[in-house]
């Protein structure tokens, strides 16, 4: 334990801005493969409702989120009226607002237009890779450039290949299943979520009610499994202090 | 655009714009509720404790449903591969590799759709 790794830590320099976006970046990367497959099968289910190339690439980017753009689509082509529409696709995105606030504190230092910018490009990836990030390193510095170097080349890659699945007409085959990797993909980002005995449970409640409720029309299964497990979290850490705070005391009595 | 039409109508070509324009808004808005809004502000201490627990809860219903095929469980169009897929997947994510884990998922996936 002479030298330490030049690469590995330098804790005298502290990572610059385009240092932190190439570690959103490569964060982010091993997400890639899993979004593509979901970007070709979304544009062909546009293509499939009817719209145009213009239209199909203007929900890409408009809404950008794009299990709420499949939710669009589907109810588009099987005549749904527009506040029906409307209504699912702020339903299913309604997490954002969980997102944002766990979020927020980290990006406060941005001026109001790039927050603005920053969230437009909010999605289930660039959030679960950058609050990752902040929680393990509260205070590493250029928290805004690290979350766009995440965020960024995920709009990118949604809307290239959006238009490429649009354009080529490509078409991936329902009977391979590549949409099967999406929910792999949250699977990979779940296990590190799980931290500790609350977060667990959390998460068991989560997935349950969500399980349970998963035939409520709009997506609303969804919501509300996160929701009680959100509060199943709080509360079964509040069980866990109150218990420390129990023993803690107890060990005193016996030793004083 | 009276109204009317937003309610009773199904939405024609004409109208996918507007939608899509206030569906993107829409989304914008749930986005920057926090980062621009309130995002000088100092949440509250029972907000920052519940957000803790906002990944794992929102991440396994985002999943345990997907791998169960929760819309379907205990139908007949219900079907084992996805399950027992999302299983050998789960195990092989807990090296927290994630284009192993897609590789040897979706292969889990094809040998059990050959299987069965």
């Amino acid at each position: 334990m002479t030298a330490s790794p030049p690469a590995d830590s330098r804790p005298s320099s502290a990572p610059g801005r385009l240092a932190q976006m190439v570690a959103g970046t490569r964060a982010v990367s091993p997400l890639i493969p899993g979004i593509l497959p979901f970007a070709l099968v979304s544009a062909y289910a546009a293509k499939e409702a009817g719209l145009s190339l213009a239209q199909a690439m203007g929900l890409a980017t408009v809404v950008f989120a794009g299990a709420s753009q499949m939710a669009f689509v589907s109810l588009l082509a099987s005549g749904a009226v527009a506040p029906v529409i409307l209504a699912t696709v702020l339903v299913i995105n309604l997490r954002m607002v969980m997102y944002s606030a766990a979020l927020a504190p980290h990006l406060r230092a941005a001026p109001a237009w790039q927050r603005g910018l920053m969230a437009y490009m909010l999605t289930d990836q660039a959030f679960a890779v950058s609050v990752t990030r902040f929680t393990d390193a509260p205070d590493t510095p250029h928290k805004a450039w690290l979350y766009l170097g995440a965020a960024l080349p995920l709009w990118l890659l949604w809307q290239v290949f959006t238009l490429a699945g649009l354009l080529l007409g490509a078409r991936v085959p329902p009977e391979w299943g590549l949409d099967f990797t999406v929910p792999l993909v949250f699977l990979v980002l779940l296990v590190p979520a799980i931290r500790d005995r609350p977060s667990a449970e959390a998460a068991i409640v989560g997935g349950g009610v969500a399980v349970l409720l998963a035939g409520l029309p709009y997506n609303l299964g969804l919501m509300l499994g996160a929701l009680a497990g959100i509060a199943w979290g709080v509360w079964a850490e509040d069980r866990r202090d109150r218990r420390r705070a129990r023993r803690d005391r107890s060990e005193r009595e016996v030793r004083p | 655009m009276t109204p009317a039409d937003w309610l009773d109508a199904p939405v024609t070509a004409a109208h996918v714009w507007a939608l899509i324009v206030l569906c993107g808004l829409g989304t914008w808005l749930l986005r920057s509720s926090f980062i621009v809004v309130a995002g000088g502000r100092e949440l509250p201490r029972w907000m920052t404790r519940a957000l803790r627990y906002v990944p794992p809860a929102v991440l396994a219903a985002l999943v345990v449903p997907a791998l169960l095929q929760a819309d379907v469980l205990f139908s007949p169009a219900w079907d084992w591969t996805r399950t027992a897929a999302g299983l050998v997947a789960a195990a092989v994510a807990l090296t927290r590799r994630i284009v192993l884990t897609l590789v040897v998922g979706m292969a889990a996936l094809w040998t059990f759709m050959a299987l069965g």
